[in-house]
């Protein structure tokens, strides 16, 4: 919606702040904007985020993708990649990068459809 | 420069999940065995740095600023804005009157490098930091943002670099032989942001990467990438980058590059830059960190420096917590590197009289190409003279802060943003803003124009695809964000209050032996394929002109053409394809009169390598000591005349020449006669006789007509009538004066730009010996 330059009206309630008082709230009013979403962002992922947790546990760019998106279609991004790949090393006695390739290959996605239930 | 952003940083500690006895990222980065230092006279060999670089680690991690050096003194000056010198680098171009110093300023200087081709890209680096660059920026390839996943090996970019963990990897190790060379640290930086922001941020972390571009915003506004998608995203990002030291820029000035009328969007700006700062403390950023990046937003014939001012001091009484990053203006740029330099300038001056921890800059070229390599050190040695040139300005001229204009006008751009903040959160918050299209309205806020881009919460590149983070969500790695119940680690085995990553026995931050390494992907497209095609010009030396890619074979020609724009256009093309280049096209052009004439400049390629071997080149000159010079002319009690000749009334360059002040042929004990300027041949041959001189000097400039020539051949020719030829030396110089063009006049010899008294009193010397005179 266009609208006409409203300042003069529109100030009317910061007149009576000091310099410092507006700049207070300034960053008042910024912090309340990012608030929900720093807490959206506490609450949720994404598959890069998940992919740069395969990442930091040693396993390659390649492997991170084809596991995190199986993991996207089989709904288990929620619980994290990162676990899911925890838990077959567990399983299987083997290291995050190791694990994760197999996992690519399509090996062990039984063991957690156990643990989270199945392609939802 | 605000007084907190001198003094050296280490990388920000990390509060979170490093436990104890677990190093943080900035100490486990590797140590690999260095390479051998590269030598100032060898060009850097790609192929040497391409070779095991799977095995290449950082040396550090985190960001450096330069060490600032209050009361720096250098030839008779002293700096109060300056930092430590290099150890080896090109200086300024009147450097040379100065003893060749080459003071730099306190800021990081910023260049953009975006061959698209990371072998090229290193070569560039390596010019531009002997130029003052201590801020690598590396475009990303047209589209990467859009890219769901990291890009591997190093497949050629289209307006900049894919940015790949073997290019950044290529691109620190050879930084950290430039740096070695120049001896001062160098950041390297590119951008943490697109749809893999995340993975981006953690190969960043892992391969030293200085500093990164990280906004949500641009996602948003600039890339129409998901909304909630790109603040999720950029939380865990952020809070990776936090860890690794990396120095965070915002993407805000986009919006002044973007906006109609630049000049509008002041009070969104300060908002835009609020929110990515506000967002990244939240997610454990530190304020030290955190940079914004910062536009003058208008430019000349605007009265921009009036208008631009307020925008400064308003910004940085609102985020003084924070580093400044002050960006020059793109926003009016054309294809004139003039125009481009002179609002750079201005944009410098902002900076001076305000403060920038950062001066980044833009090359004059960006308007009409890629930027070319020599405009990127152009550009580095606008600012580096520029902040040179104004050190200290702003103790002797400050703002006034109580100029009723200034002060107004810094008070309301504060209110407008203020309001926009109030009616954002009013109707909704940040994400409800954006779809009502709050940002980049040409109406400067509470005016809107509805011309704001706006995007949906459900729309754009990668919706709806964030999770909720389940009940038992975990990620068993140091440094991430968010909720993560590492309480679960205790049942998978884990020992009470260990270290998120200790079940999977550490994470690449932790243990720098897990990285991974991918070399190429795709066997055709990749460095070693392309550095195989110009293998014979390096192989052999051969000489061919490049500004974007080695061997491209692309030069430009300037000329002026009398006609009008259109038909010099065409003429131009026509020029160019009679002068055999292929591929012309005219890059810029400026009407100098409608109906007398254009300048033009012409690109076209020149397939023309040359041989070095095949090339006469002459030798440097030869000078003799001090003390042979003086004992000769002493012995002899040699004495000359000087003038300038023809209707020149220049006499800089012959009093270099001769006086004692300058090193000039007076040290050595000549007696010297400088009749002065505009002087007749005859005059000066006739004060010759009557000094008794030996050695006669003239001063001359070239001219269309040839009038040099006419001069010298004068002076010879009345030397030859009055019998004296043979008992005189006879000498020309100036800036244009070749000794080619001066022995065909009948002079002994000639004089050019940069000679110096030793230069001419050696020759002298020597011919006096040669002749037996």
């Amino acid at each position: 919606m266009a609208r006409e330059d409203t300042f003069a009206e529109a100030r009317k309630h910061l007149e009576g702040l000091s310099d410092a008082e507006l700049e207070a709230r300034f960053w008042t009013l910024a912090r309340q904007c990012v608030d929900p979403m720093v807490e959206l962002a506490r609450t949720h992922t994404s598959p890069s985020i998940e992919r740069s947790v395969l990442m930091r546990m040693g396993v390659d760019s390649v492997t991170c993708k084809a596991v995190v998106a199986e993991c996207e279609v089989r709904g288990l991004l929620g619980h994290g990649a990162g676990q899911v790949v925890l838990h077959a090393m567990r399983e299987w006695g083997v290291d995050a990068a190791t694990a994760a390739g197999r996992l690519a290959e399509g090996q062990g996605w039984e063991l957690a459809e156990g643990t989270w239930g199945g392609v939802r | 420069m605000s007084e907190h952003a001198h003094a050296p940083r280490s990388a920000a500690t990390p509060s979170d999940s490093a436990g104890p006895g677990k190093r943080t990222l900035g100490p486990c980065l590797g140590h690999p065995p260095a390479d051998p230092p590269i030598d100032p006279c060898v060009k850097l060999d790609v192929e040497a740095l391409l070779d095991g670089l799977e095995h290449y680690r950082p040396r550090r991690s985190g960001w450096t600023w330069r060490r600032a050096v209050p009361g720096l003194t250098a030839y008779e000056f002293t700096y109060h804005e300056a930092s430590e010198p290099l150890a080896n680098g090109v200086p300024l171009p009147a450097a040379h009157y100065f003893e060749n110093i080459d003071p730099q300023p306190d800021c990081v200087i910023t260049t953009e490098i975006a061959s698209g081709r990371p072998e090229d890209d290193v070569r560039r680096m390596r010019m531009a930091a002997w130029h003052g660059a201590d801020h690598i920026m590396v475009i990303r390839t047209a589209g990467q943002s859009h890219m769901d996943g990291l890009i591997e090996g190093t497949p050629e970019g289209v307006g900049g670099i894919a940015v790949t963990r073997k290019q950044v990897r290529l691109s620190r190790r050879a930084l950290d032989l430039i740096e070695d060379e120049v001896g001062r640290p160098i950041n390297f930086h590119s951008y943490v942001s697109g749809v893999a922001g995340p993975e981006i941020a953690v190969m960043f972390a892992e391969e030293g990467v200085n500093g990164a571009h990280q906004d949500p915003q641009y996602n948003v506004l600039y890339r129409n990438i998901n909304m909630y998608r790109s603040f999720v995203d950029a939380a865990v990002a952020k809070h990776v980058m936090a860890a690794a030291g990396i120095l965070q820029i915002d993407g805000a000035h986009n919006a002044n590059a973007t906006a109609v009328k630049a000049w509008k969007v002041m009070p969104e700006l300060l908002v835009q830059h609020a929110i990515n700062c506000a967002f990244s403390e939240a997610v454990g950023m530190p304020a030290e960190l955190i940079a914004l990046s910062t536009v003058p937003p208008d430019a000349a014939p605007a009265p921009c420096m009036r208008m631009d001012l307020p925008y400064a001091v308003a910004l940085r009484d609102l985020f003084g917590r924070y580093k400044m990053r002050a960006q020059q203006n793109t926003r009016y740029m054309e294809s004139d590197g003039r125009d481009a330099t002179v609002s750079h300038v201005m944009n410098l001056m902002v900076s001076r009289l305000t403060s920038a921890d950062i001066q980044s800059t833009i090359t004059p070229d960006e308007g009409r190409n890629v930027p070319w390599h020599y405009n990127n050190i152009a550009a580095v040695d606008t600012a580096k003279q520029s902040l040179v040139g104004m050190d200290g300005l702003r103790e002797m001229v400050k703002i006034d802060r109580d100029n009723p204009e200034l002060r107004d006008r810094v008070r309301e751009l504060k209110e407008r943003a203020v309001l926009f903040l109030e009616a954002m959160l009013e109707d909704g918050g940040y994400f409800a803003g954006v779809e009502k299209a709050y940002f980049v309205d040409s109406g400067e806020y509470p005016e809107t124009h509805d011309d704001g881009i706006a995007r949906e919460g459900a729309g754009g590149v990668a919706a709806g695809s964030i999770v909720p983070r389940a009940d038992d969500y975990l990620a068993p790695v140091c440094h991430h964000f968010g909720e993560n119940h590492l309480e679960l680690l205790e049942a998978y085995g884990a020992p009470a209050g260990s270290p998120a990553c200790t079940l999977i026995g550490g994470c690449t931050f932790c243990d720098d032996a897990k990285v991974p390494f991918i070399d190429e992907l795709d066997p055709t497209d990749n460095a070693t394929q392309r550095l195989m095609q110009t293998a014979e010009l390096r192989e052999k030396g051969l000489i061919k002109p490049e500004v974007e890619w080695a061997g491209d074979g692309i030069v430009a020609v300037t000329m002026f053409l009398p006609a009008a724009e259109a038909v010099a256009e065409a003429a131009a093309l026509e020029l160019g394809r009679a002068m055999n280049l292929t591929d012309c096209e005219v890059i810029h052009k400026r009407v100098m009169h409608p109906a007398e004439g254009t300048l033009i400049e012409l690109k076209g390629r020149l397939d023309v390598a040359i041989d070095p071997a095949t090339l006469v080149i002459p030798e440097p000159p030869d000078v003799l000591t001090d003390e042979e010079i003086r004992d000769f002319v002493h012995e002899r009690g040699l004495k000359c005349v000087a003038a300038t000749v023809g209707n020149d009334e220049h006499s800089v360059g012959m009093r270099e020449i001769i006086d004692i002040k300058h090193g000039g042929l007076e040290k050595w004990g000549f007696g010297v006669t400088y009749l002065g300027t505009s002087v007749p041949i005859e005059k000066v041959l006739d004060a010759a006789i009557e000094h008794a001189a030996s050695v006669v000097l003239i001063s001359t400039i070239i001219t269309h007509a040839d009038v040099h020539r006419e001069m010298m051949g004068k002076l010879a020719d009345l030397a030859e009538e009055k019998g004296v030829r043979e008992k005189l030396l006879l000498i020309s110089g100036g800036t244009q004066v070749t000794d080619e063009i001066a022995r065909e006049s009948g002079m002994d010899a000639g004089f050019g730009r940069r000679t110096k008294g030793i230069d001419v009193a050696s020759f002298v010397v020597r011919e006096m010996q040669t002749r037996g005179l």
